[in-house]
């Protein structure tokens, strides 16, 4: 069920197809190393702030039990204050390890660190996402980041020695690491057989031939606008879609603009008030001839073809 | 069964009805609004799943998922084909990856995975890896012997392996009774159970450090084994100075058998990465590191299990069972339960796990 197929699809250097079991080519966009970063330091706020609250609301509610804790030695603990240091050991674990595990297993497939950034991760070979590759990326983070920043924070104390330096250049190795691969995959991502892709988030927009003047009459003037195949044929499908945003986006001075040089591309006299609805009519009539012409297999790709 | 069924599918009427089929001028336009409500249909669909409210869809929706998924699939391909309107292809394609993550994401639940993995997972991938287990246990040993050997010619090397933290009264020269002393009981319970987490939390991290390390091409897990044994090789040494390595065995062996094979697992799943690696054979690099890591992880998630036996033994067993025999009993039985539990108890793999 595994299939894959990578290609650079022109343009952005970050797309890539990916081939479903269905063999439908899926477009994807591996994430960018900004907004990985962006949610790893998200996520990291996220993780101490809920361990500060959650120490907080601790020594708010066992006050004493906390004094016992700090002060005492092992043989003089109470049962309670064990229990609680017990409680607060496993916690401290589980947020290390948990966190990261439990969110990217979820159906999401991201931490709210990634969410937030609009990123996810993802099965390289586009077969399922299993828990044992979540686990191996994961328990990769402990060298790639937990291991270093260690070292960095006991650095200065200058017990360690050179431990500092050497937690610095470990850090900026794995650090660097994604940047050495066009798929901007870190140590954990190649062990796991995964990668951090985006996760896209389309609403359906409007369908343009179905209003204003793509169906007849301008609503303004009342002006039929009718194309000859002459006028029509200057232009292929990037222009098209240019067009298409142009009209969605429905900026006043880019209409005015995009209407003046179609215009004067084709030997039209560019009059000034009713630039949407000419705008709408040129549309959806390109579209009609590009569209015919798809289904006798002649594609024009743009201008120049 | 377009629209009467669609409006109850959108609660809150959040979708505006969608323009009459007719009224389209362009064919490509009219194919995309008849289809459209199952495109809406399904989107309603993975957001539901997205948010993790699985028990708000309907057993309806929940079949009708694969069938929507394919139908908004080749939508999308005929589209590419017929249609110019980039603002569908660009909703076809996402609405189409996000369906694609949801039916092929990681829907096994974590309770799931976690019985397949207790009731066969885990030893089967125990002994995917036997050769590295091997390997890894001929390392260990060979570092005991190291450390032994090393200290007998040289007393200093003693402190330059043995950290400080266990250097209280095991030092060389200690006599025989402040060494016994070490392997004594605790009088009761008290302030074990921290001990014991404390250990697990530590341990874990030594695990999970010489799996990590196997990313090296596995050169790093060994050393790490190496050194961690030779420490024992050390203290060893010491205690068999003064008569005592049937104790000091004895007392070793009630945790050791379930931290040493744990960290002894851990070690050989780094290693099985990287000399996958190294060796990757007619795959390509990334494909063999990813088909060993996947193996790698799920052993690792059993040692950290592992770790959790061996911190509660080590806490409290070791700490309050005093005889010789009794240690060895308990420590014996806990590496034939291992043993068993991987090499014996054969489950065959379930049908959906690759």
């Amino acid at each position: 069920m595994s299939s894959l197929a990578m290609g650079m699809a022109g343009g952005n250097p970050r797309r890539r197809t990916m081939v479903t079991p269905e063999g439908i080519a899926v477009p994807i966009t591996v994430a960018s190393r900004g907004a990985r970063v962006g949610a790893l330091i998200l996520d990291f706020i996220f993780l101490y702030v809920g361990m500060t609250i959650v120490t907080l609301l601790l020594v708010w509610m066992f006050g004493g039990l906390m004094d016992e804790l700090t002060e005492d030695t092992r043989e003089t603990m109470s049962g309670a204050a064990e229990f609680l240091m017990i409680i607060y050991i496993g916690m401290f674990f589980l947020a290390r390890y948990g966190y990261f595990l439990a969110f990217e297993l979820g159906p999401r497939g991201a931490t709210p660190g990634k969410r937030i950034t609009g990123i996810r991760v993802a099965s390289r070979d586009a077969g399922r996402l299993t828990a044992e590759a979540v686990i191996a990326r994961n328990l990769l983070r402990d060298i790639e980041l937990f291991m270093p920043l260690v070292f960095l924070l006991v650095a200065p104390s200058g017990e360690a020695g050179n431990a500092g330096l050497a937690g610095l250049a470990w850090f900026l190795l794995f650090m660097a690491f994604p940047f050495f691969n066009k798929d901007a995959m870190r140590a954990g991502d190649v062990i796991a057989g995964t990668w951090v892709v985006e996760a896209p988030k389309a609403k359906l927009a409007e369908t343009l031939s179905t209003q204003g003047a793509a169906r007849g009459a301008s609503d303004l003037t009342g002006a039929r606008y009718q194309f000859g195949d002459e006028e029509l044929s200057v232009y292929g499908e990037h222009e098209l879609q240019t067009l298409e945003r142009v009209l969605r986006d429905g900026n006043a001075e880019a209409l005015a603009a995009v209407h003046e040089t179609i215009c004067r591309k084709i030997g039209w006299n560019p009059g000034a008030g009713d630039e949407r609805a000419f705008l709408e009519a040129y549309y959806a009539q390109l579209r009609a001839r590009l569209e015919g012409g798809m289904r006798f297999g002649r594609r024009k790709r743009d201008k120049f073809s | 069964m377009r629209s009467p069924i669609l409006s109850s599918w959108f609660g809150r009427g959040e979708v505006a009805a969608p323009p009459d089929v007719e009224s389209a001028v362009l064919r490509s336009d009219r194919f995309r609004l008849e289809r459209e409500g199952d495109w809406a249909r399904l989107e309603h669909i993975v957001k539901r799943m997205e948010s993790g409210r699985l028990r708000g869809i309907s057993d309806e929706d929940l079949l009708a998922l694969p069938i929507l998924y394919r139908t908004a699939a080749s939508s999308l391909s005929v589209a590419r084909e017929t249609s110019l309107d980039l603002a569908t292809l660009t909703y076809l394609e996402a609405l189409v990856q996000r369906a694609w993550f949801q039916v092929y994401g990681p829907r096994q639940g974590l309770t799931r995975w976690l019985s397949g993995f207790l009731f066969g997972g885990w030893s089967r991938a125990v002994r995917a890896i036997w050769l590295d287990i091997c390997v890894a246990l001929f390392v260990m040993l060979t570092g005991t012997v190291v450390g032994w050997l090393l200290v007998e010619q040289d007393k200093e090397w003693y402190y330059r392996l043995v950290p400080t933290q266990f250097a209280d009264a095991r030092v060389p020269g200690a006599s025989r009774e402040q060494l016994l002393e070490t392997l004594g009981t605790e009088e009761g319970a008290n302030g074990l159970s921290v001990f014991a987490a404390y250990l697990f939390s530590n341990n874990a991290g030594v695990a999970i450090l010489a799996f990590a390390l196997g990313f090296a091409f596995g050169i790093p897990s060994l050393l790490l084994l190496v050194h961690n044994m030779a420490v024992l090789g050390a203290m060893l040494w010491l205690f068999a100075g003064q008569g005592l390595e049937w104790e000091f065995a004895a007392w070793l062996s009630v945790h050791g058998t379930t931290e040493l094979f744990a960290i002894l697992l851990a070690g050989a799943a780094g290693l099985h990465i990287g000399r996958s690696m190294a060796f990757p054979g007619d795959r390509s690099i990334l494909t063999a590191a990813s088909e060993s890591g996947r193996r790698a992880a799920m052993v690792m998630a059993g040692v950290v299990l592992m770790l959790v036996f061996a911190g509660f033994l080590e806490a409290f067993a070791r700490q309050l069972v005093g005889g010789t025999a009794d240690r060895f009993l308990i420590g014996g039985t806990m590496l034939a339960l291992w043993l068993a539990y991987f090499f014996a108890y054969r489950r065959p793999a379930q049908g959906d796990e690759s």
